[in-house]
């Protein structure tokens, strides 16, 4: 704050306050000859017999008013109200901030540090550190994958046994760390309506559902020519290093119905998982991958 | 003087009331006008783009502001739940800032970035869809509506006279920049700039 500032600031404050002490002192003495006497009517009266008298303050709310001033008085010396001055007690809210923050470090901070030496596999059976995990899990990751875990379209379910980048505690940790990106191209404009029925067939068939024999027969084909092997593999397996998702089984991120599927080749979808690294740190982190860990597990 | 020429003229009472309760903002609200860690953008602010502008527009005609504060108190239990708490420097550029006063659904000083494009889609057209627990209006318009960019010129011009940096390129940009975009893409675009030009964790 620059000088002159903090100087308005300061001049205006106490001229205010004294002001105010005058003004009560001022009000409260009997000045001219003509005012009435305390006690006596001031002489004025409305609706006939409504009169004014001159009567003092109640003592306990004069009392009142002084206690104020001298509250403030003290006040504006403990703490910063003056422009620059800092006030005896030197408080502001960056450091009573850091002083909750450092208060909470000391207090969880051995806790979280034993958790993170501990393997995630295995501090996933400790029930303590788990009740915490929770509550993590609720703050920061159930806005997405629910407060069941149980996901949404688009949004993986963590409390099953499928993964898209592998459900191993450091894997999990990655995930949440690093972030994830899942791209499926959008197909659309290479399909032809009888073409896209065909390869929705094939799709339906390689996770064990009924579908035509000549349509699959003919998606088989498509498979082949637009390289969906490259990233879900010849058997449609997928690959869990890269988050190819495994189109054999009955899971599906974005809806297993044959629109749902059409969706997917014609527009493609884009997957992405937030990076946590700097907003939860390596320790929670741990603890949350732990939790997600202990779910299927 | 006596207190009975205060009382019986009124326009000296007018003047006298209008000085008494004014002293608070003369001496808490106007130094700030001048303040250098309250008119100078932290480092690595950036005006809003033309269509994160158009998106803040989206924002404040659909009341989100009703709901859902953009102000990160300093305090441990914010903190931890947002992120780092809010400076007065990162809203230097919002005219008006979006501060609120009250969270039906949490604060989102800091929500750029937390969560995928995809996810504001989803849960923007129908935040059951996402999370079930949620009373957060659905806000499915916003999907079928679409910007014309007829008026994004003069709302980067009206930014610029109250001090916001954008250059003659920017406002001849603008229109182009959100022609034939969604409200979606444009709230979603604002929502995912905010809070992030400070980088650190809580």
């Amino acid at each position: 704050m620059s000088g002159n500032w903090s100087l308005y600031i300061i001049i205006l404050t106490v001229v205010n306050i004294l002001g105010c002490f005058w003004i009560i002192r001022w009000t409260a003495k009997k000045k001219t000859a003509e005012e009435a006497k305390q006690g006596d009517t001031t002489g004025h009266t409305w609706d006939g017999d409504l009169q004014e008298f001159n009567n003092p303050l109640p003592r306990w709310w004069l009392w009142l008013f002084y206690i104020t001033i001298v509250f403030a008085g003290i006040y504006l010396a403990l703490y910063p109200g003056l422009g620059d001055y800092a006030g005896k007690w030197e408080w502001d809210q960056e450091s009573q901030y850091k002083q909750e923050m450092a208060a909470a470090d000391k207090k969880y901070g051995p806790l979280y540090a034993a958790y993170a030496e501990k393997p995630i596999e295995q501090l996933a059976k400790d029930k303590k550190a788990m009740a915490s995990g929770q509550r993590l899990f609720l703050n920061y990751c159930a806005t997405c994958h629910g407060s069941d875990a149980g996901g949404a379209i688009g949004f993986p379910n963590l409390s099953d046994k499928d993964w898209l980048y592998g459900g191993s505690g450091d894997q999990i940790k990655t995930s949440i760390l690093d972030g994830r990106v899942g791209a499926m191209p959008a197909l659309g404009a290479g399909l032809t309506p009888e073409r896209l029925d065909a390869i929705t067939a094939y799709v339906l068939k390689l996770s064990g559902r009924e579908a035509d024999a000549k349509q699959v027969e003919v998606g088989k084909a498509v498979y082949s020519e637009l390289a969906c092997f490259a990233c879900h593999g010849q058997d449609g397996k997928g690959n869990a290093t890269n988050g190819f998702p495994n189109l054999t089984d009955n899971v599906w991120l974005y809806g297993g119905s044959p629109g749902q599927i059409k969706e997917t080749l014609q527009k493609g979808r884009m997957g992405n998982m937030p990076a946590h690294r700097e907003f939860l740190g390596e320790q929670k982190a741990h603890l949350l991958a732990a939790y997600v860990y202990s779910l299927s597990n | 003087m006596s207190h009975e020429k205060v009382e019986t003229n009124v326009g000296l009472l007018a003047i006298l009331v209008i000085l008494v309760i004014s002293i608070g903002g003369l001496v808490e609200i106007v130094p700030l006008f001048f303040l250098k860690e309250t008119t100078e953008p932290v480092k690595g602010l950036k005006p809003y783009t033309a269509l994160q502008l158009e998106g803040r527009d989206v924002y404040i005609r659909e009341g989100c502001y009703l709901c859902h504060s953009q102000m990160i108190r300093p305090f441990r239990a914010e903190t931890e739940r947002y992120g780092h708490y809010s400076v007065a420097g990162e809203f230097v550029y919002d005219h008006p800032f979006q501060w609120g006063s009250k969270r039906t659904g949490p604060d989102l000083a800091r929500v750029g970035g937390r969560y995928s494009d995809d996810w504001h889609r989803v849960h923007l057209t129908n935040p059951r869809l996402v999370v079930p627990e949620s009373n957060m209006p659905g806000f499915p318009w916003l999907e079928e509506n679409k910007l014309t960019g007829e008026s994004t010129p003069d709302k980067l011009k009206a930014m610029r006279t109250l001090g916001v940096p954008y250059t003659d390129e920017d406002i001849a940009g603008a229109t182009a920049a959100v022609k034939d975009k969604t409200e979606m893409d444009a709230i979603i675009a604002y929502l995912q700039v905010l809070g992030t030009s400070i980088k650190a964790g809580r």
